[in-house]
Parts: C-alpha cells; sequence; structure tokens
C-alpha cells in the first residue's frame, strides 16, 4: 500500500482517457443522439398534422357532399317543374294550334260554302229564266222579270 | 495455491495483496536471492521487486507495473468500445451494442444534468470516463482471484494484482485529477471568490479567517482523499473477502476425506490438475445438459453440489457457494461505487462553478 509514482501515471492516464473521451466518443453520440431524437419529434409532430388534415379533409368532403346531395335535389326540382312546364306549353300550344288550324279549317269551308252559294245563285237564276222560257214559250221581258228572279235566287 | 498450516495461509494472502514493482532500490540494499545469497547493492538500481520487502523499500521512486498496465489496457478498451459505437452511430434506427452504448451515455447524461448546473463541456465526458473506466477496473474483481496471477505465475510474472482499483494509488490518483479540476474551475470561475469562500465561511468575521481558512481547507482536502479512499476501501476489502473465501480451498489438505474429499484424500497438500480438470469438465457437463433441457435445474444444482463434494470435500462446496454468493453481492458493490465516485465527482465539479 505504498504511495509511488504510479499515482501520477494514473493521473496522467486518466487526463488522457478524459480527453480522448471527450475529442471522440461523447460529443459524437450525444450530437447523433440530439438529431435523432429531434427527427423523432418532427416525425411525431408530422403525424399529428397529417392527423389533423386528414380529418379536416375528411370533413370537409363530408360537407361538399352535403352540399352535392342538396344542390342535386335542387337540380333534379327544377328540372323536374321545368319538365312540367315544358309540357304544359306544350299542350297548350297543341291546343291553340288546333284550335287555329279549326278555325282556318272553318274559314275556308264557309268560303267554299259561299262560293258554291254564290255560283249556285249565279246558275239558278240562269236555269231558273231557261226553265221560265221553256215554260211560257213566249218572250218575256227579260229586264221585266230580272227583279223578281233575282229576289228568287236571293232566297235561296 | 495456498497450504494448510496458518503460516502458509497468511503468505498465500499476502501474496495476493502485492503489487508487481518496478522501481529503484537503494544503494546499500541488502538482496536477498532465491538460492539464498545476499548481495548487496552499491549503487541505486532501478529493477522489478521480488517481494513485498524490496518493493517497500523503493518508497516513492516505484511504479506498479501490473496496476498500471491493467488501468490503461482497461481504459483503452472503454475506448475501444465506445469508438466503435461512436463510429456505428447515426440519425438512424440504432441496434446492438449501440444500444447499450446509448443506453449508458443517456444515463450518464441524466446524472450529469442532475447534478451539474453551471455550463461545462468537459464534465459528462468525465463522468461517462470515470463511471465506465472504474466499473471495468472494479469488475476484474470478479475473476477467480487465483485465475490470472496462476496462470502468470507459470509465465514468470510472480505478483499480480489485477484488480486497479484496489490500489490505493490508482483511486487517489483518479481523485486527485478530480481535485486539480475542481481548484481550476473555483479559480477560474469564482476568481477572488474562492479565497473569500475560504477565508469567511463559515463566519463571515475577519477575526475569524485563521478558523475559517483551516476549517475550510480541510473540508477541501477531504473530498478528494474521501472519494479516492472511499472507492480503494470498499473494493480492497471486497477483494479482501474473496482471498480469504479461497484459503478456505487451502484448508482442504488436512481436512480428511469427508473435508477435502478426493484431492485431500489421494493426494494430500498436493494439487491433482488431472483430478480438478475432472471434476470442471463434469460441473460444465451438467451445466451443458441443463441448457440442453436434458436435465432438470434442481437435480443439476444438487449434481453440481455432489461433485464439488466428491472432488474436494466440504471446504469445496462450501467455498464455491460463499465465492458465488459474495460474488452475486459485489455485482452490486463495483456498479454502485463506480456510480459514486461519477456522481460525487460531478456534485464537487458543480460546487466549484457555483458562485456565491
Amino acid at each position: 500500500m505504498n504511495i509511488n509514482l504510479t499515482l501520477f501515471g494514473q493521473m496522467l492516464t486518466f487526463a488522457f482517457f478524459v480527453w480522448f473521451c471527450m475529442k471522440f466518443v461523447w460529443p459524437v453520440i450525444i450530437t447523433a443522439m440530439e438529431e435523432r431524437q429531434q427527427k423523432i419529434a418532427d416525425g411525431l409532430d408530422a403525424a399529428d398534422r397529417a392527423m389533423r388534415d386528414l380529418e379536416l379533409a375528411q370533413d370537409k368532403a363530408t360537407d361538399q357532399l352535403k352540399e352535392a346531395k342538396q344542390d342535386a335535389a335542387v337540380i333534379v326540382d327544377q328540372a323536374n317543374k321545368r319538365a312540367n312546364q315544358i309540357v304544359d306549353e306544350a299542350k297548350q300550344q297543341a291546343i291553340s294550334e288546333g284550335d287555329r288550324l279549326k278555325a282556318a279549317a272553318q274559314a275556308e269551308v264557309e268560303q267554299e260554302v259561299n262560293r258554291a252559294k254564290e255560283e249556285l245563285r249565279a246558275k239558278v237564276a240562269g236555269l231558273a229564266l231557261a226553265g221560265a222560257e221553256k215554260v211560257l214559250e213566249a218572250a218575256i221581258d227579260e229586264k221585266a222579270n230580272r227583279d223578281l228572279v233575282d229576289k228568287l235566287a236571293a232566297q235561296l | 495455491m495456498a497450504g494448510s498450516n496458518p503460516a502458509t495461509t497468511t503468505e498465500y494472502i499476502q501474496h495476493h495483496l502485492t503489487n508487481l514493482v518496478y522501481g529503484k532500490l537503494p544503494a546499500g540494499f541488502e538482496r536477498h536471492q532465491a538460492d539464498g545469497a545476499v548481495e548487496v547493492l552499491a549503487e541505486d538500481t532501478w529493477t522489478m521487486a521480488h517481494g513485498g520487502v524490496e518493493a517497500a523499500a523503493m518508497g516513492f521512486w516505484a511504479i506498479h507495473v501490473d496496476s498500471m498496465l491493467w488501468s490503461i489496457g482497461l481504459g483503452a478498451l472503454f475506448c475501444w468500445m465506445f469508438v466503435r459505437a461512436a463510429k456505428k452511430v447515426s440519425t438512424d434506427v440504432p441496434s446492438g451494442w449501440l444500444n447499450f452504448v446509448e443506453m449508458v451515455v443517456e444515463f450518464i447524461d441524466g446524472s450529469v444534468k442532475d447534478a451539474f448546473h453551471g455550463r461545462n463541456k468537459m464534465v459528462a465526458p468525465l463522468a461517462l470516463t470515470i463511471f465506465v473506466w472504474i466499473f471495468l477496473m472494479n469488475l476484474m474483481d470478479l475473476l477467480p482471484v487465483d485465475l490470472i496471477p496462476t496462470l502468470l505465475s507459470y509465465a514468470g510474472v510472480h505478483y499480480q494484482k489485477i484488480v486497479p482499483s484496489t490500489d490505493p494509488n490508482i483511486t487517489l490518483g483518479m481523485a486527485l485529477g478530480v481535485f486539480i479540476l475542481m481548484l481550476f474551475y473555483s479559480i477560474k470561475i469564482k476568481g477572488t471568490g474562492f479565497v473569500k469562500e475560504l477565508t469567511m465561511h463559515p463566519f463571515n468575521h475577519w477575526g475569524f479567517i485563521p478558523i475559517n481558512l483551516f476549517m475550510e481547507t480541510v473540508g477541501l482536502l477531504a473530498k478528494p482523499f474521501s472519494l479516492g479512499l472511499r472507492l480503494f476501501g470498499n473494493m480492497y476489502a471486497g477483494e479482501m473477502i474473496f482471498i480469504l473465501i479461497a484459503t478456505m480451498f487451502g484448508a482442504m489438505a488436512s481436512a480428511g476425506a469427508l473435508g477435502g474429499g478426493l484431492q485431500a484424500a489421494l493426494f494430500g497438500a498436493h494439487e491433482s490438475f488431472v483430478l480438478w480438470g475432472v471434476g470442471f469438465a463434469a460441473v460444465v457437463a451438467l451445466c451443458w445438459l441443463n441448457l440442453k433441457g436434458k436435465i432438470a435445474t434442481g437435480r443439476m444444482i444438487l449434481l453440481v453440489a455432489a461433485v464439488m463434494v466428491v472432488v474436494g470435500g466440504i471446504f469445496n462446496l462450501a467455498g464455491g457457494v460463499m465465492q458465488w454468493g459474495w460474488a452475486v453481492f459485489h455485482i452490486l458493490v463495483i456498479t454502485l461505487q463506480a456510480f459514486i465516485f461519477m456522481v460525487l465527482t460531478v456534485v464537487y465539479l458543480s460546487m466549484a462553478h457555483e458562485d456565491h
């Protein structure tokens, strides 16, 4: 148990190993560990953020879906209304067109009837006179009987 | 190993407590050679000491070769192990050895952050070095006390203490290193405050300066000495108990067949390496069978005990059980002592950094 040079030998050795550890061991390991810690913390942060983003996106998607459904319903409603309207309008148009065509046809028919009547009148007067001439075999003053026959023809 | 009578048991213990010393023998010293001749040295001679008497005669100018070599070797082992990890370290997922090193580093970092409140880049690496190095030095205590000294004695080296921390030079050397750092940082951080601390505490009056100076100096010097002697004392005592338990094996020869087993009955005081080799092989085989699942643990322990009793008798069995028990307990002691040395170093340096 002598105290001797070993004491100083150990002090030197001690100083050397502390220096070695301080230079080559500790900073390398502790820096890497701190960097890794930072990396892991960042990773967890990013994961949290992503989770929140996902939730937001899901909420947004749900909202949009709801909105889209509402829009679709409105559009379908409007389309139905419009379709009904178009059908109604078409019906009205068809009815009015039918009416118009009917009226035109009636007018034409009336016109034809009138023309036929005129023709008939004209022919009736001639025929009546010719008939009367034949019956009487006498010359009748055409002028004197003309009024009478016209009156007769007008009554047709 | 040790003989049976008390004189050789004492020799055995003393032999185990003697360092391998290289130093300067003074002129006029009488060297007793192995053949009984006496050589009187004409002048100062640097040489290997043959035994404790010569080592004591060398005084201060001597160096404990075994302590120094084991200490440097274990320090180098520490550096190699941790540099290997430092080379592999990255921010990716760590694995294997790196995991362990990072665990130790984190543990030290936590302890330093708890105890040290100054700003100093040196304290944490210092604490790591102290903890791991002292732990490794203490760990040598768990090797069987006779193993390496016996092997080395065949190689011609007759004294060997393999636990550097049982050498007060080693522990006090480290403690003095810490003390120098304490003084350096006290003066650097506190400046004249350090002088004031030494002279004006605990009695803040100029008339008490001599008393204050005395008390504070004793307090200051007590720190490194308690630091070094605590580690030394614990390890020395632990080593001593291992040696004392080992002397039980030496008591076998005179203890007859019951106390000393086949060894005592067949060979007496002469060690039979064949017998011990067979016993050792039987114990290893039993352990191996147990690990392979061929034999139950309880039965294995009984059979191992039986082998030990047959080979070395009751002394062998009792010695084996006690060695094992003390070694298990000692695992706690060596770790705790390394930790205490480290924490106290950090605390002392923290005190050196606190400016009042």
